[in-house]
């Protein structure tokens, strides 16, 4: 199973860079200069999204650099220990909503500490596969049209991340604990 | 709300810096998120601009509109406010199977050009709509066949089975994903109500 997607997803990108231009051309586009007008119009996007990332990467950098995301852990430490949460998957869960390379960093550390056929190992690289980067996702996708107001896409988002570790915790506990 | 939250974050971390008599960590994690973000985007440029390149060819020759009315049925419960001839279609069905495959660099031009065409039915620019919202869930729980990054993470700790998680991590972001569409349908009916 995991060799056929792992040949399927060597295959999609090759075969897509060469069956776009080729249905073009047989439809008479003038593929080389689309091509090149479609990556100027990628190159205005990225110029349209760098304020909002580096406006919110700022924001998550101090909070997580400073000590305050230490404060919060130790607010919810309690509670993640009466649920039974290993004390170093905690940090991971909180930060992993975040930012994605402070969180790819942790799970390594952890995986070091622990080794990564421990249970601590395998649930958090659960956690670390099971979802994205949801600040990320939602500075850059909305920050590429411009929308300010997200209405309840955090709160949706967060609350998404939050069943997912929960799913995760569970089905790890149910396979390994 | 963004607003909000922007502040809360920068005022909790001069709090924390500053009541432990450590202010300078401020400047530094200010100097480096924004280093950060300028090298996320220039990473994330040469791939963006080769796939909306990619993309041009497609909505230039009729395939991208094709691609769109074909799947337009099958998502048409996810995304009720989109008109079945939408071209933002086509973008979703690819940012899904990019993400599925754990293409994760060709998901997201796939997906921002799914927004801008969201965008341009949306009612209210500088508001999130309802379909922009479902889009942005299908991205944040990231289920995907293959976890690339993780399996590479165990597999270089020294992992006996490196892909032996796989099957919970689609689970469980199969999990929060529903539990995400849910609260969003919730909070559409709960919206309208008003």
């Amino acid at each position: 199973m995991a060799e056929i997607v792992l040949e399927l997803s060597q295959w999609a990108i090759p075969l897509f860079l060469i069956l776009a231009p080729l249905y073009a051309l047989f439809k008479g586009v003038d593929v080389y200069n689309v091509f090149c007008e479609g990556a100027a119009k990628g190159f205005a996007l990225l110029v349209q999204i760098l304020p909002f990332l580096l406006g919110m990467l700022i924001a998550i950098e101090v909070f997580s650099v400073s000590g305050a995301m230490q404060l919060v852990l130790g607010w919810l430490e309690p509670w993640a220990n009466r649920l039974g949460l290993p004390p170093d998957i905690l940090p991971l869960a909180v930060l992993r909503s975040l930012s994605g390379s402070g969180a790819l960093a942790l799970c390594s550390q952890i995986l070091e500490t622990h080794g990564p056929d421990s249970f601590v190992g395998r649930l958090a690289t659960t956690m670390q596969g099971s979802t994205d980067t949801t600040f990320y996702v939602l500075t850059v996708y909305f920050g590429s049209v411009g929308v300010l107001r997200y209405r309840h896409a955090l709160a949706v988002g967060l609350l998404a991340d939050l069943a997912a570790f929960a799913a995760a915790f569970w089905l790890c506990s149910m396979v390994w604990g | 709300m963004v607003n909000l939250i922007w502040f809360l974050l920068l005022l909790a971390g001069f709090a924390a810096a500053a009541w432990q008599g450590n202010i300078g960590l401020v400047t530094q994690a200010a100097f480096a998120g924004a280093n950060k973000s300028v090298s996320l985007i220039i990473s994330l440029a040469g791939v963006l601009m080769l796939w909306l390149g990619v993309l041009a060819l497609l909505e230039q020759s009729g395939l991208l509109a094709k691609l769109g009315r074909f799947f337009a049925p099958l998502l048409h419960r996810l995304f009720p406010e989109l008109p079945a001839d939408s071209p933002a279609f086509s973008g979703i069905v690819l940012n899904f199977c990019a993400n599925l495959l754990g293409l994760g660099n060709a998901a997201t031009p796939f997906g921002l050009q799914a927004m801008q065409e969201l965008q341009r039915l949306n009612p209210r620019p500088d508001t999130a709509s309802n379909s922009m919202i479902t889009l942005l869930l299908l991205n944040t729980s990231a289920v995907t066949l293959l976890p690339t990054t993780v399996i590479a993470l165990r597999s270089s700790a020294g992992s006996a089975n490196p892909a032996e998680i796989v099957g919970l991590c689609i689970l469980s972001s199969a999990f929060g994903l529903a539990v995400g569409l849910l609260a969003h349908t919730l909070c559409r009916r709960l919206g309208r109500g008003r």
